[in-house]
Formats: structure tokens, sequence, C-alpha cells
């Protein structure tokens, strides 16, 4: 028995009650694209999700549908989830001495006590 | 649009929650979330949290999906240009928040593909409020602005959670259902302060809602451990009756300025304590509904698989050679 609904787009579309159509197989769904935001010029452009596309040229399509359908943005791209490497949270500690790098930092270089005290020799010297 | 997801507390003891969890990597986990940090998807989780969240969020994604379908019915005949538009984009918005909420719950292991069909079998649930018609366009209106109303109420609650991807998703999700909320009260309240006919369909449109939208966050929820360690792991941010107080709290104020009649005559606000009491919702027929006996179930799942049957051959002709799936990132 075909669907007799309030829509009648549905009505008109005479669609089977029980049938074992629109089964899912593996990439029905698509392959997957990060997408990255620009939302000024002169900004970075940033991670802000991702979409289900056939090629890079839809999902550009689709993120524009996606993350750009509000506010301001000025480019996009995209780029397959599966050709991005990333590091793990369990490695996390690669980056924990970053902060302890004192000779990469500015304030660290304090070189006035050292010009003062040779200033003082000098004066007494003279 | 969505409404609460039906997180399950079928019984089990805590202890069989976590039995063959490592301790020393769950008390790392738990410590985590009690102060505040996301859960993202490369971290350790419990398998219990992995399943009740790919649960809810997916519930949440066929939500979005199937709701469309109510509302979409209205676009044919909407009244007027500026209407039409406007429905159009919130049905397109919807969708577009099935897709943030899909990717969300791929990032915990299950595929898209295995969602939808277990959508399209029944296996899977989507919020109970789309099993039912819109009769009319006041119908639409009144989902429009209530049952979103109900949808912002629980996603902002859950937006607080501990996992990273589908908070994302809700932040995204709860900034353009502003814009539904406003749309639809200008709708009721155009019908409302309109002819006597308008107001009779307005009227007509609320006394047909006003059960489901009772049920919508779902039954009190039972006093168990499972439903504290849920709470504990930040899955579940609020009670089902809390939401529901909060909601008659803000809204039933708003209908009753319009000069509707809620279709509840003990619905009342006690003002010592704050609380609202109400007629018990009948949960036999929310349970009927959930399990496929409702007004539109079958049409529902009919409708979802003739798009996904037609649609088919279009995707396999499009797809780029070397397609491989990942699941997304983030």
């Amino acid at each position: 028995m075909s669907i007799q609904s309030l829509d009648p787009r549905v009505t008109r579309a005479h669609i089977e009650e029980n049938t074992q159509e629109g089964m899912q197989e593996p990439l029905d769904q698509l392959q997957t694209y990060e997408v990255f935001q620009q939302k000024k010029r002169g900004t970075h452009h940033q991670h802000v999700g991702s979409v289900h596309a056939p090629t890079a040229e839809l999902a550009i399509v689709f993120a524009k549908e996606q993350y750009a359908r509000r506010g301001v943005c000025v480019n996009l791209w995209v780029v397959k989830t599966s050709d991005i490497f990333i590091t793990e949270y369990e490695d996390e500690d690669i980056f924990s001495t970053t902060p302890d790098k004192y000779h990469r930092d500015p304030e660290s270089y304090k070189v006035m006590d050292r010009i003062k005290a040779y200033k003082e020799k000098q004066l007494q010297q003279s | 649009m969505y409404g609460n997801a039906y997180v399950e507390t079928d019984g089990k003891q805590v202890n069989s929650l976590v039995a063959d969890e490592d301790p020393v990597k769950l008390a790392e986990f738990e410590a985590r979330i009690a102060a505040g940090e996301k859960i993202e998807p490369m971290d350790w989780m419990p398998k219990e949290y992995r399943r009740q969240l790919i649960r809810m969020i997916e519930q949440h994604a066929h939500s979005e999906i199937i709701g469309a379908l109510p509302e979409g019915t209205w676009i044919t005949r909407a009244p007027g240009f500026r209407r039409k538009l406007a429905l159009m984009a919130k049905v397109q918005d919807e969708v577009g928040h099935g897709q943030l909420l899909y990717s969300a719950c791929e990032t915990l292991g299950k595929s898209r593909e295995d969602m939808i069909n277990d959508l399209i079998t029944g296996k899977s649930k989507y919020s109970n409020v789309f099993n039912y018609p819109a009769v009319t366009w006041a119908d639409s209106a009144v989902i429009a602005w209530l049952i979103d109303a109900g949808a912002i109420i629980n996603q902002l609650t859950n937006s607080k959670g501990s996992y990273g991807p589908y908070c994302r998703a809700l932040d995204r999700i709860c900034a353009e259902e502003s814009f539904h909320l406003k749309y639809g009260h200008d709708n009721v309240v155009f019908l409302a302060t309109g002819t006597p006919k308008q107001r009779q369909m307005v009227q007509e449109a609320l006394n047909r809602w006003w059960p489901p939208i009772m049920h919508f966050f779902g039954p009190s929820d039972k006093a168990s451990v499972h439903t504290e360690t849920l709470m504990r792991w930040k899955v579940k941010m609020a009670s089902n009756d809390d939401m529901r107080q909060q909601f008659l709290n803000m809204y039933v104020p708003k209908i009753w300025d319009l000069g509707l009649i809620i279709p509840d005559p003990l619905l009342k606000k006690d003002e010592t304590t704050g609380k609202w009491s109400y007629t018990e919702p009948d949960w036999e027929v929310f349970k009927q509904v959930i399990n496929g006996n409702g007004p539109c179930n079958k049409e529902r799942l009919a409708v979802r698989r003739m798009a996904e049957e037609k649609g088919r051959w279009v995707r396999r002709a499009i797809l780029g050679e070397n397609a491989r799936y990942v699941a997304p990132l983030s």
C-alpha cells in the first residue's frame, strides 16, 4: 500500500509503506573533508568542522551551506580528512618543555644591571 | 530542533557499567570532567560513556532530519513569499544541524551509513513529536515556536556537557535556532491577533500539540546509580522534569498573554515554590508512539527510505575515484 499523506507531495510520490529500500552500503554517505574558514581578510583560516562530499569541489559547495550560512566569511578551504596527519593526545608531553626554554624568552635577557655596574666602575676609575 | 535523548536507564548497576574499565584511567577521566575539561575523540573514555553518547547524539541527528518533514510540508503552501523564504531557511537549517550532529557522532566510531540504517529500520529513535502531523499552517507556527523553544532549552543545557565535538555542534546549532524561535513566535502572534478564524486555527493547533509538547522532555528520570553516573560524566546535564519546568516557566505566560487556552485545567504555578503543577502526561500513549504506532511513524521512515534509495545513483555517479571514508577529526 502506498503512503497517503497530508502532504500532497508525499502522496504523489507513491511511496510503498513496507520495503527494504534505502539500506546503506559503505561510501553511500561519501567521504569526509575537513573545513577551514577565514572570516576576514588578514586573519588565519580556522578549522570549523567537516562535511561529507564526493569531491573537493562539492565539499566546498557543502561547506558554504554548512559553515557560511550566518555571519561573515571571505574564504574556505577543504581538505580530505584522510590526508591530515595528527599528533596523539597521549603524546602531549612533547609540548611540555616549551615554556621552560628561557633562552628563547626575551624577558630572560637582562643586561641593565650589568651595564649599570660597568658604568659605575668606569666612573670610579676616572 | 530536538527532543530529549532517551537515556537508557535499564536497571544496570554502576559496578557493571565500569566493571572492566582500567581504574587508573577511569579516575583520570572523571577528574578531567570534574575540572571542566572537554573530552576529545582520541581520548580514552569508558565504553558506557561512548555508548550513551552515540545513542544520544544519533537520536538528536535523526530528530533534525525527520523534524524537517512535518514543517517542510508547509513550504509549498506557506501564506506569502516572506514566510515561504523563512520556512525554507529554517528547514534547511534543521537539515544542516543533522549533518553537524552526524559528524559529531561519527567521531565516536559509528559510521553515518550505520546510523541511517538504524534509523530506517526503526532501531534508532528520534524525537517523538515528529510522529505527529502538521495539519494546518497554524501547526507549523506552533512547532516553530514551542517545539523549537523546548529544543533550545535542551540544547543549551547539553552544550555544557563534557564531549567536545557535541558541545561545538550545539553551540553552532543554538546560535542558528534563535531565528527559528522568533519566526515561530511571529507566526503565532500574527494568527492569535488576527481574525476569529485565524485565532481558532492557532487555538486548535495548540490543542493538538500540547500533549506532545508535554511529552517532549520525556518521563521523569528514575533516580538510579546509572543516572547519577551519567550526570557525573556530564552526559546528562539536567533531569527531564527540570527542563519541563523551565519550559513551562518561560512559555506558559507568553501563551496566556495571547489569550490562548492551554488544554490542561490543572496547569498552574505555585507561587511559593515557583514550580508548575500539571496533569501528568499519558506515558502509555508516549510509549505507543515511540514504538512505531503514532500517526506518522510509517510515513516519516518511508519518506526517508525513498530519499536514500532515489538519491543513491547520483551519489555513486559523482563519488571521486579512490574515495576513502575516515571519521571526522573533531
